[in-house]
């Protein structure tokens, strides 16, 4: 019926297409899994559920409120509405200073208290991550 | 001040020039002449002379602290080292912008003096749609960010370079890494020209081999430097965090690596004609798209530097004028010939190349969606995410294994119709792997079948390049020394990631903290002061659980000027394994905060990613390469 040459390109392009569906069904999928979500400190106080995915929460970190132990750090990250205490161990980045802006990786434990596994550096003293400055510019 | 105006207005001169390369080579290609006239190359380098005279005055003005250019005032400082002075010229945004001109104009001249052999109405066309972008970018620096701006009143001192990139790597990145970009615009340019002029065919693939070659040597050296300096600067101990910024470059890559794969089957069969100029027109997208992403400040990157973002919308606006012209020209011209597959046997090299290519296109859009779908949720539903490290790893790792198994046996297949010879020397070799892997892994305590099957893939590849390496004549050395160089990443990577070790502490001056009976001992910290900052040293005495001591001293900078500080790490390397120790200080506290880590075989990371180039950089320089 065909020759073999149409029906050898006729399978080469079902071949392609279904690998191509299969390559963005898996991409998404784990997409799904895999995806962080940035909140303020306002933000966790109004969530009906909580649930253990890691989250990213931003803000200022609150004037007066880093204490340091030798095993952990304890500060407190505020968008100047509301406020949430955040408990972290691991690596310091340098410009972790109090009353500048912070982003923390990590788990909720509750509505007023974070486990972070993550403290993001910055580059440049003024810059500020935009998740931060529309989370204190909104208010 | 002087250097200032002839810098402008070398500026300016060179946008007339690219007018008038245009207008004589629009003229030249009717003409009855078989070369390209004498006027246009004079003219083109009369052009690529304006910039680099501009380019000249601006470094100039760098090197005298001339605060009456704002570009300077906002870069730079009296104190800082004359060499920081110098790389401060393109360590910002108007000045990379004015560095990728320079290179765009070099290029195209290069280009015109370097393809006399070919037709002489595919190189007018090249040159013009490369005017094309030389003028887009004329006009984005001259509109957006001209870096000759005055200032009044002269300030006395200038804001300083952001002291990160105070540094002699990240001096040299951008320009690498620029070639590399830069050069794709000459491919992108060239093979719309022949698509146009219906020399998509072997002499033109023989020809533009040499541009994709060099781009993607230049792209990988320079993606490789970027790597080490996050590696020892930021402190986060690692090479790569797929974080936005990084995967913009490795994007171009991927698409460039896929490019030069296809070009050698053009090259020999004359055929995926199409595809080559696709992916010369996706490569070169790409690096525009990357270069439109970090410099718009759209990204949501920790690497984002602040910025302007009506910058993002020239550039946006650019990049779809190209994207639909290109798609046009591709369209217009493309002939419904389309010979490609049916004379493909399926045990041949380009087949093999066929499939490497679908590798590549995968984990293309792996990243692409991966670095696209936040910006894209937070313009649809205003909703902030991230991306991270999981997701990449979830997708890629998985396909890795059959890549690498599938490039050892591709690597001696012929052309055209092939068999596969030494059958019982692949499956010994593939034995020994999987046994060897098996011996490593079997003490460690991570997850067994994947990592087995991941590093036996990739020992595998090892293995049948490294005896492709002794036993073969000269003829595919380029190929091999690169796939094994190739193999030799993997490696490292795989190791590095399953081996690496961290402890991070706070810790007090004098104090010892002990781990695993091991001890990392804070015994003083001095302070120094170097010409623009003061540091404070840490010594640290790390006692490892065989009782060797070995000292460490990492750094805190705090500069004058941007008052910023920095950590420099120490890292130790020997060919096994890079000790790694940097130290933070919270500010008014008398904690430091230090992470220790032991990073095995990052050493040869860098030195197989060198391998990679090397290969490519053989395959430049021999002649008949494959003959």
């Amino acid at each position: 019926m065909y020759g073999k040459k149409v029906k050898l390109r006729f399978l080469f392009l079902i071949l392609i297409l279904i690998s191509a569906i299969l390559s963005v069904f898996l991409i998404l999928q784990s997409l799904e899994e895999n995806v962080v979500y940035f909140q303020s400190p306002s933000e966790i106080k109004s969530l009906v559920e909580l649930n253990n995915k890691k989250i990213r929460v931003g803000g200022m970190v609150k004037e007066q409120s880093i204490v340091i132990k030798s095993n952990e750090v304890k500060f407190i990250i505020t968008d100047f509405i509301n406020e949430i205490s955040v408990t972290y161990s691991g690596a310091i980045p340098n410009l972790f200073v109090e009353g500048k802006g912070v982003v923390a990786e990590g788990f909720l434990k509750d509505r007023n208290y974070f486990f972070a596994t993550k403290i993001l550096a910055k580059h440049d003293e003024n810059y500020m991550p935009p998740e931060v400055n529309q989370a204190i510019g909104d208010k | 001040m002087l250097a200032n105006q002839i810098g402008y207005y070398s500026l300016v001169i060179g946008v007339l020039f690219s007018f008038f390369v245009c207008a004589a080579s629009i003229k030249d290609f009717n003409s009855s002449n078989k070369r390209i006239s004498q006027n246009v190359l004079a003219l083109s380098f009369m052009q690529l002379t304006f910039v680099v005279v501009s380019f000249l005055s601006l470094i100039l003005s760098f090197i005298k602290s001339d605060f009456s250019n704002e570009t300077v005032f906002n870069n730079s400082h009296t104190t800082k080292p004359l060499f920081y002075k110098i790389s401060g010229t393109w360590g910002n945004h108007e000045g990379s912008l004015l560095l990728w001109l320079l290179v765009l104009t070099l290029f195209i001249f290069v280009f015109l003096v370097k393809s006399r052999k070919q037709p002489k109405k595919y190189r007018i066309l090249t040159l013009l749609i490369q005017q094309i972008i030389i003028i887009g970018f004329f006009l984005f620096v001259l509109i957006t960010s001209n870096p000759f701006n005055y200032l009044f009143p002269i300030p006395n001192e200038g804001l300083g370079l952001n002291p990160i990139l105070q540094d002699p790597i990240l001096a040299i990145h951008p320009p690498i890494l620029y070639l590399g970009y830069v050069g794709s615009s000459i491919i992108f340019s060239a093979s719309l020209a022949a698509i146009t002029q219906n020399y998509v065919s072997k002499e033109w693939g023989q020809h533009i081999k040499k541009w994709v070659l060099v781009s993607w040597i230049f792209l990988s050296i320079g993606i490789m430097l970027g790597s080490i300096w996050a590696y020892y600067e930021l402190g986060w101990g690692g090479f790569w965090f797929w974080d936005p910024v990084e995967n913009v470059s490795l994007m171009p890559w991927l698409t460039l690596t896929a490019l030069l794969h296809c070009i050698l089957v053009l090259e020999k069969r004359g055929v995926l004609k199409s595809w080559v100029v696709i992916l010369s027109i996706t490569t070169f997208t790409l690096s525009m798209c990357g270069t439109f992403l970090v410099r718009s400040g759209i990204l949501n990157s920790v690497h984002t530097f602040a910025n302007d973002p009506s910058r993002g919308i020239f550039i946006l606006i650019f990049l779809f004028v190209l994207i639909f012209l290109s798609l046009g020209i591709f369209f217009l011209s493309h002939k419904e010939k389309n010979e490609d597959f049916y004379n493909f046997f399926w045990l041949s090299k380009e087949t093999s190349i066929l499939v490497n290519n679908w590798f590549m296109m995968y984990f293309l859009s792996v990243i692409l969606i991966g670095t696209v779908y936040p910006i894209f949720l937070d313009v649809v539903t205003a909703e902030k995410i991230s991306v991270g490290p999981p997701f990449y790893h979830k997708l890629i790792a998985p396909f890795l294994a059959p890549f690498l198994i599938f490039m050892a046996f591709a690597i001696k297949l012929k052309w055209i119709k092939s068999k596969i010879e030494n059958r019982y020397s692949l499956i010994i070799l593939f034995l020994t792997s999987l046994f060897l892997t098996f011996l490593i892994i079997k003490n460690l305590s991570t997850d067994l079948l994947f990592y087995t099957v991941l590093i036996s893939a990739a020992f595998f590849l090892f293995f049948t390049t490294l005896k492709e390496l002794f036993i073969q004549k000269l003829k595919n050395i380029p190929q091999t020394v690169a796939h094994f160089g190739f193999s030799l990443l993997m490696l490292s990577i795989l190791f590095n990631s399953i081996l690496s070790s961290e402890i991070i502490t706070n810790i007090k001056i004098g104090e010892r903290y002990n781990y695993n009976k091991s001890q990392i001992f804070f015994e003083k910290i001095e302070e120094k002061k170097g010409s623009n900052f003061n540091s404070i040293i840490g010594y640290f005495k790390i006692t490892n659980e065989n009782g060797k001591i070995i000292q460490l001293k990492p750094e805190i900078r705090i500069y004058n000027q941007p008052k910023i500080i920095t950590s420099e790490a120490d890292i130790k390397t020997t060919f096994l394994e890079d000790k790694f120790l940097v130290m933070n200080i919270v500010k008014g506290n008398e904690y430091f905060n230090i992470r220790y880590q032991t990073k095995p075989f990052m050493f040869w990371i860098w030195i197989s990613v060198l391998l990679l180039s090397t290969g490519g950089l053989i395959s430049v320089l021999k002649k008949n390469y494959e003959k």
